[in-house]
C-alpha cells in the first residue's frame, strides 16, 4: 500500500496499528478531515436513519463492521455507498461523530480503482457528468440523462416517460439540446485536474 | 445596497430559470446585489467526489479562489442552490480543518495559477442570507401582495441544514427559517414533517425505484396536510419532485399533483412582481390552479383543512417559550 | 565564590521508589538512585536508595532509620504524585523526628514513568525530577500545622434522598444539620417516581417515612423553598448566607388544611413535580406529602401580584395565615462542614429533533411518564395518550436520549437501561400493550438488576438493538397512518425497521444542574467539563472534594441510582461526623505571607483573594493575611505588583531553585566551578 495517498493526519496511531485494522484505517486516512471511523460503536443510527437503506445489501454500521474485520472484498463489491444519497442524516444523527457520508465517498473511490465493483450504473452516470464537466467546465443535465439511459437500456425500459418528459425539459423548461458553452478559463481548469489526479495517484 | 459574490451554478442556466429569474427579481426588490463570479465552473454535484477526491475538491476549490481574486470587498459567496452551496462550504471546512488537505488543494490549484486561502470567504445559501442578512423586518416591509389563504409546505431538503458545518440553521431536522419566511409572506404553512427529508437526489438515474419510493413519500405527506403547493430551494429537488412526479404516479399507480414551486417564486409574487416574470409556467406539474385561488383572493373554505392539532387532554410540553405562563421556583437565580 | 558557600547545610536523603513495575517498568530506578549520591554530594544527599514500595511500611521504616542513623535533615522521595503519598512519607519523617515539612516527595510516575515510553529518556527525566527536589528541599522551613475548632453543625445542600439521608444520619448521631432545599418541599425526583427498580416498591412509601423524619428530627432545621447565595470562611468555621423566598403563607400559623389551593383560581401548568404534564394553583404544595405541609404563592403567577386582586386564598384561610407583605428573608448560619447534594436536571428531549418531543403529542419523556404512572399523578396512574383517554396498544421505550452521544452528553446516564426496564414493565401490568425497548447495550450491572431484565424478558417485553434514528408521524403505508413510527437499524438483523407504535416514551438522561458551574464556583470546588462536582479521588474519596469541608453526594457527583445516592449520603455523612468528632482540625501551615516593608498598598490582593483571607490596614496602609483563612492559593502572591508576597512552601527561592535542579543548572555550576577556578 505504499501508494496509500494521506490527505488527513492520522486519526489516532496507537490501536488503529493492528493488523485486522489496516483496512479501517486505510479508508480514514482516504477521507478528508478526521472521520472518527474508528470510534463507531455498532448502534445503527446510520442504518435507521438511512433513506435508501432498503436498497443497500449491508447497513452503514454493517459495513463499518466489515471494515473492521478487514473483509475488503465484501466491502469494495457491497452497493451501500453507491446507495447513498448524501442526504447526510446519518452523519449528523451519529453519536460518535463519525463523517459517514464523506466515508461513503472514499468507499466509492477505494471500489472503482480495486475495480471489484460489479453494478457500474451508478458509477458511469458519475462518470457521463464528470465528462462533461471536464470537457466543458458545466454540468449538462439534458445530454447526461441521454446518454446515461442509452448506455443503460435496462434503465430507459424502467422508464417508459422518459421521451415525454425530456421534450418537456426542452419546452417547458426551455433546456436548451446543446452542450453547455464552454468555461473561458477550460485550459487551465484540464491543468489543475490533471494536477489534482496526479496528486490523488502518487 | 449588499453586495455579494453569486455562484449560480449550472442548473440555472438550464432546467433552473423559473429559480433564477425569480431570484434575480427578488434580491432586486431586496436591494441585494448579486455579482457573479467570472467564469465559474462546476462544483461536481455529488457525482465527482464519488470518482476522486483530490480532484473533486480541486474542481470546487477553483471557484472560491476565483472569487477570493473577485471579491472586492465583498466576502460572502451566495449560493442558491443546496448542493453547490454544501460543496463550496465542504471544501472551504477541509481545506481550513486539514492544512495538509488544503496544500494539496492549492497544489493543484497552482498548476492553473489559482490560490485559495481557506477560511477567507464565507459561503451562504440564498435563505440564510435573506433571513439573517436581509432581515424578515425588510421582507414583510416589501410584501405589497400577501399570499394570503395559499396552504405551502416549505421543503428544505438535505444539504442547507446538514450537516451544516458553520451553525448557520435552528436545527439540523425541523429548522423553522423557510416557514418562518414563508408566513410573512402571508402563506399558510403547513408544519412538513418532511421537510429536511431526501428528495431522490441522483438516485431518479441510477436507482429508479429507490427515488420513486423517496418523491412519493414528500409528496404524499405534503398531500396528506393538503397543501396546495410545497416550494423548494434547490434545483435538484425541485426537478426530481416536479419532473418525476408523473412518473413516480405512474410507478405507484398514484395522481399527486402537487406543484413544486422555488421559495423565490412566491416572494416575487408577494413583492407584486408579475408571474410571468418569476418563471411560473415552467413547471411539470402545473401550479396554476392552486395560484388561481389566491389570484382572486379567495381563501380556501374551513372545512377543506384539517382541524388544528389543539391539545386536549394532557398538556404538551412547549417547543418553543409557552406563551402566558412563565416558569417558577428559582430559574431567576439559574439563569444568572 | 568560596569553598565555604559550596560545602552543603543539610543532609539529604533520597529514595527511589519502583512501585512494582509501575516506575520501575520505564525507569531505570537503580541508575537514577546511584546517580543520586554520585552525582549530588555537593548538594548535600548523604544517602539514596531505591525500593520496590516505598510507601509499604518497610519502606518507610528504611527512611525512619536513615533519619536516625544518617542524621537527615531532608528528605525527597521519588515517586508517586503527593495527591496520594505526600502524608504518608511527611509521617514517616515526623515519625522519626524530623519536621514533615521538610520531606518533598516529587512524581516519577505520574509525569515520568506513565506518560513515556522510551526508558532511556524517561531515566533521565527522572534524575532531573529529583535533582528539582533536591534543590527545592535545601530552602524548605519546618513548619507547624495550624490547629482550628470545627464547629458542631452541617449544612446540606440539596433536600432529595442523598441529602436527606445525610441529614438524618449526622442529626441522628445528634448534630446539628441545615438542610437547605430550593423547592417548596424536601424529596427530590425521588418523591415524583412512581416505582423503583429492581424490587418496584412504590418510591413514595419508602421515602415518605423519612421525609416525615427529617420534618420531626429536633437536631434538623429545614430551610426549603431557600438557597444558599455566599460561603464565607473555611474548614470548621464556614458562614453561609441563605436567601429564605417569602412564601408568603405565615408556617406559624398554617395548618396545611389545603382550602388555599382547592379555592385558587389560577391553574397553572406544573413544569416540576408533574414534570409538564399535570397542573397545580398558584398556592400549592407540590405534592399531598409535602415537608414541610405549608404551601407557597408563586408570585410569578398568582393573580393578586399579576393583576392586584383576588386574594382568594387568604378570604378563605381559616387561620389567616396568608400573607402577602411577606419578603424574602436574607440569613446566616455557621456550619463546620458542607455536603451538597444538589442532584440533576433531566437532559431537555427537544434538543434531538429526530424523537419530535414537543412536536409530536404522543412522545413523553421519562419523567412525564413517571407522574402518569404515579397513581397520585395527574391521570390517577391510567398510562393513557396525550388526550388523557386512550390507552395505548403499543409502546415504544428509547434508550440513551441525549447520553452516550457525542451531539449531546457523552456519558453513560447510569440509570436509563434500568428505568426503561421499569417502564416496559408498567406498561405491560397496567395495559397489557405490545412494549418495545430499543437499546444500544443493556448496562444492569448491580445487585438484582440483571435478574430484574431477564423478568421483563420473560414478561413478552420486545427487544431491539439499535439506537432510534427517528420517531415521525409521516406514514408511509396505510398500517402505519395514526401513529408514530419508530425507525431503527434493528442491528441484530441488519435491517432497517419501522415500527408503528401509539406511544413513545424517551429516556432522557441525567445532566448536572444548569447552574451547576455558578454553585461549584459559590462552594470554592471543581466541577469537570461535563458540570459533575470532582470527588478528591474516583474510587477512593468519593465524597470528599478537593476543599477540605465541603463533601459530595448523590448526583451532583456523577448519574447514579437510589441505592447508590443513599450510600453516598451516608458516606459524606460519616465522613464528617468523624471530623466533628476530633473537635479540632490541623490546616496545612501554606499560607501567604506579606511582607510589610515591601507593600504598597495598592490593595489589587485584597479583591482577587478567593477567599477574603486579606485585610487592609488604614493606618498603616498596608495589607495583611489572615492565617486562618488563607488557603495558600497563592493567586494573591502572583498578583502583587511589588513581590511584596511570599506563600509557604511556594517561596520564590524553593521554585528557582527547583527549576535550576530540573535543568540540572545546580549541577553544571558544580562542574563548572572547579574547571573555571
Amino acid at each position: 500500500m505504499n501508494e496509500k495517498v494521506i490527505v488527513s493526519d492520522p486519526p489516532s496511531a496507537g490501536p488503529l496499528m493492528h493488523e485486522d485494522l489496516e483496512l479501517l484505517h486505510e479508508v480514514a486516512l482516504l477521507t478528508p478531515g478526521d472521520s472518527h471511523l474508528e470510534m463507531c460503536i455498532q448502534c445503527g443510527t446510520c442504518g435507521g436513519s438511512c433513506p435508501s437503506g432498503s436498497a443497500m445489501d449491508h447497513t452503514p454500521r454493517a459495513i463499518f463492521a466489515m471494515l473492521r474485520a478487514g473483509m475488503r472484498e465484501e466491502v469494495m463489491k457491497s452497493n451501500t455507498p453507491w446507495m447513498c444519497v448524501s442526504c447526510y442524516y446519518c452523519t449528523v444523527r451519529c453519536p460518535q461523530d463519525i463523517h459517514i457520508t464523506d466515508v461513503m465517498y472514499t468507499l466509492k473511490n477505494m471500489a472503482l480503482k480495486s475495480k471489484m465493483f460489479q453494478d457500474t450504473t451508478a458509477s458511469d452516470f458519475s462518470k457521463t457528468f464528470i465528462s462533461y464537466v471536464e470537457n466543458y467546465g458545466r454540468s449538462f443535465e439534458i445530454g447526461l440523462a441521454g446518454i446515461h439511459n442509452v448506455t443503460h437500456l435496462r434503465l430507459a425500459v424502467r422508464l417508459p416517460n422518459m421521451v415525454p418528459m425530456a421534450l418537456g425539459m426542452l419546452t417547458k423548461k426551455g433546456m436548451s439540446p446543446l452542450p453547455p458553452k464552454r468555461i473561458k478559463g477550460m485550459n487551465d481548469l484540464k491543468k489543475i485536474l490533471k494536477r489534482a489526479k496526479e496528486l490523488e495517484a502518487s | 445596497m449588499s453586495d455579494y459574490l453569486f455562484y449560480p451554478g449550472c442548473s440555472m442556466e438550464s432546467s433552473a430559470k423559473a429559480y433564477y429569474h425569480s431570484v434575480m427579481s427578488v434580491c432586486k426588490t431586496l436591494d441585494v446585489k448579486l455579482n457573479e463570479i467570472e467564469d465559474w465552473n462546476c462544483c461536481g454535484a455529488t457525482e465527482y467526489l464519488s470518482l476522486d477526491v483530490t480532484p473533486a475538491y480541486a474542481l470546487i476549490a477553483r471557484n472560491l479562489a476565483l472569487a477570493e481574486q473577485q471579491a472586492n470587498g465583498s466576502k460572502t459567496v451566495v449560493a442558491p442552490c443546496s448542493a453547490c452551496y454544501l460543496n463550496l462550504s465542504k471544501a472551504d471546512h477541509y481545506m481550513h480543518e486539514n492544512k495538509a488537505f488544503g496544500e494539496k488543494i492549492n497544489t493543484a490549484l497552482a498548476a492553473g495559477g489559482l490560490h485559495y486561502d481557506p477560511g477567507e470567504l464565507i459561503v451562504r445559501h440564498l435563505l440564510d442570507v435573506i433571513i439573517n442578512e436581509v432581515g424578515m423586518d425588510k421582507v414583510k416591509e416589501k410584501v405589497i401582495k400577501p399570499l394570503t389563504g395559499l396552504r405551502v409546505a416549505p421543503y428544505i431538503g438535505c444539504m442547507l441544514p446538514r450537516p451544516d458545518y458553520n451553525d448557520r440553521y435552528s436545527d439540523s431536522e425541523h429548522p423553522f427559517e423557510l416557514d418562518d419566511l414563508l408566513k410573512a409572506l402571508g402563506a399558510e404553512v403547513i408544519d412538513f414533517p418532511l421537510k429536511t427529508a431526501c428528495c431522490g437526489g441522483h438516485m431518479t438515474q441510477i436507482g429508479p425505484d429507490t427515488a420513486f419510493e423517496l418523491i412519493r413519500r414528500l409528496i404524499s405527506s405534503a398531500d396528506d396536510y393538503k397543501a396546495d403547493v410545497m416550494v423548494a430551494l434547490c434545483p435538484m429537488c425541485q426537478m426530481n419532485l416536479d419532473a418525476f412526479q408523473g412518473q413516480m404516479n405512474g410507478y405507484f399507480h398514484t395522481n399527486y399533483k402537487m406543484p413544486i414551486l422555488f421559495f423565490t417564486q412566491l416572494m416575487g409574487l408577494a413583492f407584486g412582481e408579475k408571474p410571468e416574470n418569476l418563471g411560473f409556467g415552467s413547471e411539470f406539474v402545473s401550479a396554476h390552479e392552486a395560484m388561481k385561488r389566491i389570484g382572486v383572493q379567495t381563501p380556501l373554505p374551513q372545512d377543506a383543512k384539517p382541524a388544528p392539532k389543539k391539545p386536549a387532554g394532557l398538556p404538551m410540553p412547549a417547543l418553543r417559550e409557552r406563551v402566558g405562563q412563565k416558569s417558577t421556583t428559582g430559574n431567576e437565580e439559574a439563569s444568572e | 565564590m568560596s569553598a565555604q558557600e559550596n560545602k552543603p547545610k543539610e543532609r539529604v536523603g533520597v529514595y527511589v521508589c519502583h512501585c512494582g513495575t509501575n516506575i520501575a517498568g520505564v525507569v531505570n530506578v537503580g541508575e537514577v538512585s546511584k546517580w543520586a549520591s554520585d552525582n549530588m554530594k555537593d548538594e548535600g544527599v548523604v544517602i539514596s536508595r531505591d525500593y520496590k514500595f516505598m510507601c509499604s511500611s518497610l519502606g518507610q521504616e528504611l527512611i525512619q532509620k536513615d533519619i536516625k542513623e544518617q542524621k537527615l535533615t531532608r528528605v525527597v522521595v521519588g515517586a508517586c504524585s503527593p495527591h496520594l503519598h505526600e502524608r504518608t512519607f511527611r509521617n514517616a519523617c515526623k515519625g522519626a523526628g524530623l519536621n514533615p515539612y521538610l520531606c518533598e516527595l516529587v512524581s516519577i510516575r505520574e509525569q515520568d514513568s506513565w506518560v513515556h515510553t522510551d526508558k532511556i529518556a524517561a531515566t533521565e527525566k527522572a534524575k532531573a525530577i529529583i535533582s528539582g527536589g533536591v534543590a527545592r528541599v535545601i530552602h524548605h522551613e519546618a513548619l507547624e500545622p495550624l490547629h482550628v475548632p470545627i464547629h458542631p453543625a452541617t449544612l446540606i445542600v440539596g433536600g432529595g434522598i442523598a441529602g436527606i439521608q445525610a441529614a438524618l444520619e449526622i442529626a441522628d448521631a445528634g448534630f446539628p444539620v441545615y438542610l437547605v432545599e430550593r423547592e417548596p418541599s424536601i424529596g427530590g425526583h425521588m418523591a415524583q417516581f412512581d416505582k423503583t427498580f429492581p424490587t418496584l416498591d412504590c418510591s413514595a412509601c419508602i421515602l415518605t417515612p423519612k421525609m416525615v423524619d427529617v420534618g420531626n428530627h429536633k437536631n434538623i432545621t429545614m430551610l426549603t423553598y431557600s438557597e444558599v447565595q455566599k460561603v464565607d470562611g473555611y474548614v470548621g468555621n464556614f458562614a453561609v448566607t441563605i436567601k429564605k423566598r417569602a412564601r408568603y403563607v405565615k408556617t406559624e400559623d398554617c395548618t396545611g388544611c389545603g382550602i388555599c389551593w382547592e379555592k385558587c383560581p389560577k391553574k397553572v401548568i406544573d413544569d416540576k413535580f408533574e414534570a409538564g404534564i399535570g397542573y397545580r394553583k398558584a398556592v400549592y404544595t407540590p405534592f399531598p406529602q409535602a415537608v414541610p405541609k405549608y404551601p407557597v404563592i408563586d408570585d410569578i403567577n398568582c393573580t393578586y401580584f399579576v393583576k392586584g386582586t383576588c386574594k382568594a386564598c387568604e378570604k378563605f384561610c381559616p387561620t389567616n395565615a396568608i400573607d402577602f407583605t411577606q419578603k424574602d428573608e436574607i440569613m446566616t448560619v455557621e456550619v463546620g462542614n458542607i455536603i451538597l447534594a444538589t442532584g440533576w436536571d433531566l437532559f431537555d428531549a427537544r434538543r434531538v429533533p429526530n424523537y419530535g418531543y414537543g412536536r409530536l403529542a404522543n412522545v413523553f419523556t421519562n419523567m412525564e411518564f413517571e407522574r402518569m404512572s404515579n397513581s397520585a399523578g395527574p391521570t390517577g396512574g391510567n398510562i393513557v395518550l396525550r388526550d388523557g383517554k386512550t390507552p395505548p396498544k403499543s409502546v415504544g421505550i428509547v434508550h440513551c436520549v441525549g447520553s452516550r452521544d457525542k451531539n449531546y452528553n457523552n456519558y453513560c446516564s447510569a440509570i436509563c437501561c434500568m428505568q426503561s426496564l421499569k417502564f416496559a414493565h408498567l406498561v405491560h401490568e397496567k395495559t397489557g400493550a405490545t412494549v418495545y425497548n430499543f437499546y444500544i447495550d443493556i448496562r444492569t450491572p448491580a445487585k438484582g438488576y440483571d435478574e430484574f431484565y431477564q423478568r421483563i424478558i420473560e414478561e413478552g417485553t420486545l427487544f431491539v438493538r439499535g439506537k432510534v434514528a427517528e420517531v415521525t408521524d409521516a406514514a408511509r403505508n396505510p398500517g402505519e397512518e395514526g401513529k408514530l413510527i419508530i425507525q431503527v437499524e434493528d442491528t441484530l438483523v441488519g435491517k432497517q425497521r419501522r415500527i408503528p407504535v401509539d406511544m413513545v416514551i424517551l429516556s432522557a438522561g441525567l445532566e448536572p444542574r444548569s447552574d451547576s458551574k455558578a454553585l461549584a464556583k459559590t462552594f470554592g470546588i471543581s466541577c469537570s467539563a461535563d458540570g459533575w462536582f470532582i470527588e478528591r479521588h474516583p474510587k477512593l474519596d468519593p465524597v470528599a472534594t478537593m476543599t477540605e469541608g465541603v463533601y459530595i453526594a448523590g448526583c451532583v457527583q456523577g448519574p447514579k441510582d437510589i441505592p447508590a445516592s443513599v450510600a453516598q449520603g451516608a458516606a459524606a455523612a460519616a465522613r464528617i461526623l468523624g471530623k466533628i468528632q476530633q473537635k479540632e482540625i490541623a490546616l496545612e501551615p501554606v499560607r501567604a505571607t506579606i511582607h510589610e516593608e515591601q507593600c504598597s498598598g495598592c490593595r489589587i490582593c485584597n479583591t482577587m483573594c478567593p477567599f477574603n483571607a486579606i485585610l487592609f490596614h488604614e493606618d498603616k496602609m498596608v495589607s495583611e493575611v489572615n492565617p486562618a483563612l488563607c488557603q495558600g492559593c497563592g493567586t494573591c502572591v502572583a498578583a502583587c505588583p511589588a513581590g511584596a508576597i511570599t506563600g509557604t512552601g511556594f517561596s520564590n527561592e524553593q521554585i528557582l531553585s527547583q527549576i535550576d535542579g530540573l535543568l540540572l543548572l545546580t549541577l553544571d555550576k558544580k562542574e563548572t566551578v572547579p574547571s573555571g577556578s
